[in-house]
């Protein structure tokens, strides 16, 4: 599968900006991108090994908060994952 | 336009009106949309703007948001015309072109830009660009940039 890394996230792929990785699920895929980018892992992932809340997770179009085996959902070889720090502020 | 802080943000005229255009539609809500653009020396090189929905429906004069699903569409579209996701922008309806709070507190794409115009009793008024510097959420910050206005 093809995971897709945010502009901000680039600085730590040596400016790539997808990652095509052998994985069976969404956590395994994860697993091997940070493996092969160890600098990525604190930018996701909280210390107690969390993702970080800000951090979005998209199986192609669909939200993994709402898969219901979230971060164990399988994954096909053109599945595209992509990272997408949210977007938000205000005024207030 | 905002002196001080390292780098500028270069943008057509055309891109440059149509981010201060999505203000004054939205008002008295904040507008927002991704910046697509290239990397040059000093900043970036903006080449379009994608009006995005605000996702903030329950305190759009105050909050912005994007949905991830249009950022998806933002990165296939950067895709498309060979450029990356520069940044966002954003307005500030009756209220000064300073990011504030929570913006900075919202911010997580270090590297990128955040161009906010303020848009005073409907009108736009200033346009600042700020860049999230930093290197993790810990120590990240707003630098102001100069924003060029390319003409032609």
């Amino acid at each position: 599968m093809t995971i897709v890394i945010p502009t901000p996230l680039r600085v730590f792929t040596g400016g790539k900006d997808s990652l095509d990785v052998a994985a069976g699920t969404i956590a395994g895929a994860l697993e091997e991108l940070t493996t092969v980018y160890p600098d990525l892992r604190k930018h996701l992932f909280r210390a107690e090994g969390k993702m970080r809340a800000f951090v979005n997770i998209y199986l192609n179009d669909e939200d993994m908060r709402y898969l219901p085996e979230k971060e164990a959902t399988a994954v096909k070889a053109s599945d595209t994952l992509s990272i997408i720090p949210s977007i938000a502020g205000g005024v207030a | 336009m905002r002196d001080g802080g390292m780098g500028e943000l270069r943008m057509s005229r055309a891109v440059f009106e149509a981010v201060r255009a999505h203000g004054e539609e939205a008002y008295p809500e904040e507008c927002c949309g991704a910046l697509l653009g290239r990397r040059v020396e000093g900043g970036w090189a903006v080449e379009a703007a994608l009006r995005a929905g605000n996702t903030r429906t329950e305190s759009a004069r105050n909050r912005y948001g994007i949905s991830p699903l249009e950022l998806i569409g933002a990165k296939r579209e950067a895709g498309r015309l060979g450029v990356e996701i520069a940044g966002f922008y954003h307005s500030h309806p009756d209220h000064p072109a300073q990011w504030s709070r929570t913006d900075l507190q919202e911010s997580h794409w270090v590297g990128c830009v955040y161009v906010i115009t303020a848009v005073a009793e409907g009108r736009a008024t200033v346009s600042n660009s700020f860049l999230l510097e930093g290197t993790s959420e810990e120590d990240k910050r707003f630098e102001g940039q100069r924003i060029e206005v390319l003409e032609g």
